[in-house]
């Protein structure tokens, strides 16, 4: 069946103060497919959208104008919003939000005994998420206790355990140390590959976007560009008018073909620029 | 000597069965106008420090100077250094609770005494320093601001109480290219025109590297290194990379290179200076 195994947007519009005079859309007519198995990252200034676009996907925000689809389902059908979120699990910013149990097991188990998963079936199901996200060793331990990027991944087991197909990431890096940060996106990038699990996530820093497949670029609402990092990033004005951050090796190409180095400025990593360095010096 | 931390320790529930070793055998001394930056991984000690640096929690054993004199020994001097430092937490914005930008300024000068003619001053002073509008914003809700607002209205709301150290913890934290640039400056600016002394704590060893002239290394509640950027990233690079502490971009760059052999100088801090370097390097041949 045409559409199925995917998120798909459809002339989605969003404004938050629809009662008032000046409609402000935080969403303007957003078209968009993100297929099984994708790998996407979606980028933007503050107030651009982004977190708008994320609560979109599983029912938490429902369009203004439009409709989207999950799996063929419309997250305006409140009679299948269940199951359109046990197919789209959501990360937040802010780990210490998203806990709510004791032991790091009973976290992961709280969604599974909301929906009426059958003992041996939440045991099994626990065992493999946690064994996923590299806890086993924790699995006892107070979720207070563990650093910032081990409590995100308490968070990403309990969505894991739920067999979601489609994990929506809200910056979820954003309020850890570089080493939870990288910590994370390991992780992220297993579960796209090994466990199929499509990934959509959002990210402030442009060093993450930059390991997706594809990057969506949201400007006041719209889509600006949908391309890949090497070409979202060749355009280092654009990312500069819209208020984003540049990788600093980015600065440094640019600047060095400024004064004449003949060298790409969409270079993205410190292997790139060693290796175009050589051919210099 | 403004600040000196002597033999200074911490332990988190001493004596209990949950006992847990923050910071070990600290010695510290900071000068009035210097810019410190703070940096470790979680869990390393740094808020310890901080608590430790403003008072706020009593060293299980060591001393703590302000202006040569005990803190904890003098209770009289341990109320001046509160009012003497200003400490914004990491996410401020989450502590406003006034209804309008002034009242949110002015609840800490308030509360120490000063005259509501010396209040309205101080508020527009503060405000002017920060690049807010007096007249603009301040019967707006401290809610209404943009994120890099915010931070720079509690940034406003530190110095109401005039300060000489300010301690920043992750200032820049999920600000945008533009709101992170421009409360920068404001940082520099407060040191450099404002003469403050600006304790900063962060991850971002990019912002650290440019801005600060004094880094402090804390590894397991030890200080493992103490040192101008310069001489830091010229000489303990590698112990960096073995703690796993992200290097700036260009740093590390221009560290590989050396070590591949090219005659490049490692102890880079900032792009203009890779930039340099590099076209420095590239001319000759």
């Amino acid at each position: 069946m045409k559409g199925n195994f995917l998120i798909k947007f459809d002339q989605v519009s969003h404004f938050y103060d629809l009662e008032t005079e000046h409609k402000v859309p935080s969403l303007l007519d957003i078209s968009l497919e993100i297929n099984k198995g994708d790998f996407v990252a979606i980028i933007g200034a503050n107030g651009s959208g982004k977190s708008t676009l994320a609560k979109h996907m599983n029912g938490l925000l429902l369009p203004s104008e439009g409709n989207v689809f999950v799996e063929n389902l419309n997250t305006k059908d409140w009679g299948k919003i269940w199951d359109i979120r046990k197919k789209v699990g959501m990360v937040f910013q802010n780990p210490d939000n998203q806990l709510v149990a004791t032991t790091v097991e009973d976290d992961i188990a709280f969604g599974l005994e909301n929906i009426g998963i059958k003992l041996e079936e939440m045991k099994r199901r626990i065992d493999w998420a946690i064994n996923i996200v590299g806890l086993s060793e924790l699995r006892n331990s107070e979720p207070h206790l563990l650093s910032g990027g081990q409590k995100q991944k308490v968070v990403i087991a309990g969505a894991l355990a739920m067999h979601t197909s489609y994990l929506v990431l809200d910056e979820p890096t954003s309020m850890l140390d570089p080493r939870g940060r990288k910590e994370v996106l390991e992780i992220i990038k297993r579960l796209n590959r090994e466990e199929n699990i499509t990934i959509i996530y959002i990210t402030q820093f442009m060093s993450e976007a930059a390991q997706f497949k594809k990057i969506i670029v949201l400007d006041k609402g719209k889509i600006i560009s949908i391309d890949t990092p090497k070409n979202v990033f060749s355009k280092a004005d654009l990312l500069i008018n819209l208020n984003l951050e540049i990788p600093q090796i980015t600065k440094l190409a640019r600047e060095l073909a400024k004064y004449g180095l003949d060298i790409p400025t969409n270079i993205l990593n410190e292997e790139e620029m060693i290796r175009y360095l050589c051919l210099y010096i | 000597m403004l600040i000196h931390l002597k033999n200074v320790s911490y332990t988190y529930n001493l004596n209990m069965p949950f006992e847990t070793v923050a910071l070990t055998s600290i010695n510290l001394k900071i000068d009035k106008g210097e810019f410190v930056g703070i940096i470790g991984h979680t869990g390393c000690g740094k808020t310890t420090l901080l608590q430790i640096l403003n008072g706020l929690l009593e060293p299980t054993s060591g001393q703590v100077f302000f202006d040569s004199i005990d803190i904890h020994k003098n209770k009289h001097k341990l109320r001046e250094l509160r009012k003497k430092i200003g400490l914004a937490f990491q996410y401020p914005e989450n502590q406003f609770f006034e209804e309008n930008i002034f009242k949110e300024i002015a609840f800490g000068p308030k509360n120490m005494g000063i005259s509501e003619q010396e209040l309205e001053k101080r508020v527009k002073q503060s405000l002017e320093i920060v690049g807010l509008d007096y007249y603009s914003y301040k019967d707006r809700s401290p809610f209404s601001l943009s994120g890099g607002e915010m931070r720079r209205l509690a940034i406003a709301s530190i110095l109401a109480i005039d300060p000489e150290i300010i301690i920043l913890d992750e200032p820049t934290a999920s600000l945008d290219p533009q709101s992170c640039n421009k409360l920068l400056s404001v940082i520099i600016n407060l040191y450099q025109k404002y003469n403050k002394t600006i304790i900063m704590v962060s991850h971002n060893m990019e912002i650290i590297a440019e801005l600060t002239k004094r880094i402090i290394v804390l590894e397991k509640g030890k200080i493992i290194m103490d040192d101008t950027p310069r001489n830091i990233f010229r000489f303990s690079i590698e112990k960096l990379e073995n703690i796993g502490l992200s290097l700036p971009q260009v740093t590390y760059t221009l560290y590989k290179l050396k070590k591949m052999g090219k005659p490049v100088s490692s102890a880079i801090l900032t792009v203009a200076e890779a930039k340099d370097e590099i076209l420095k390097l590239v001319r000759k041949r």
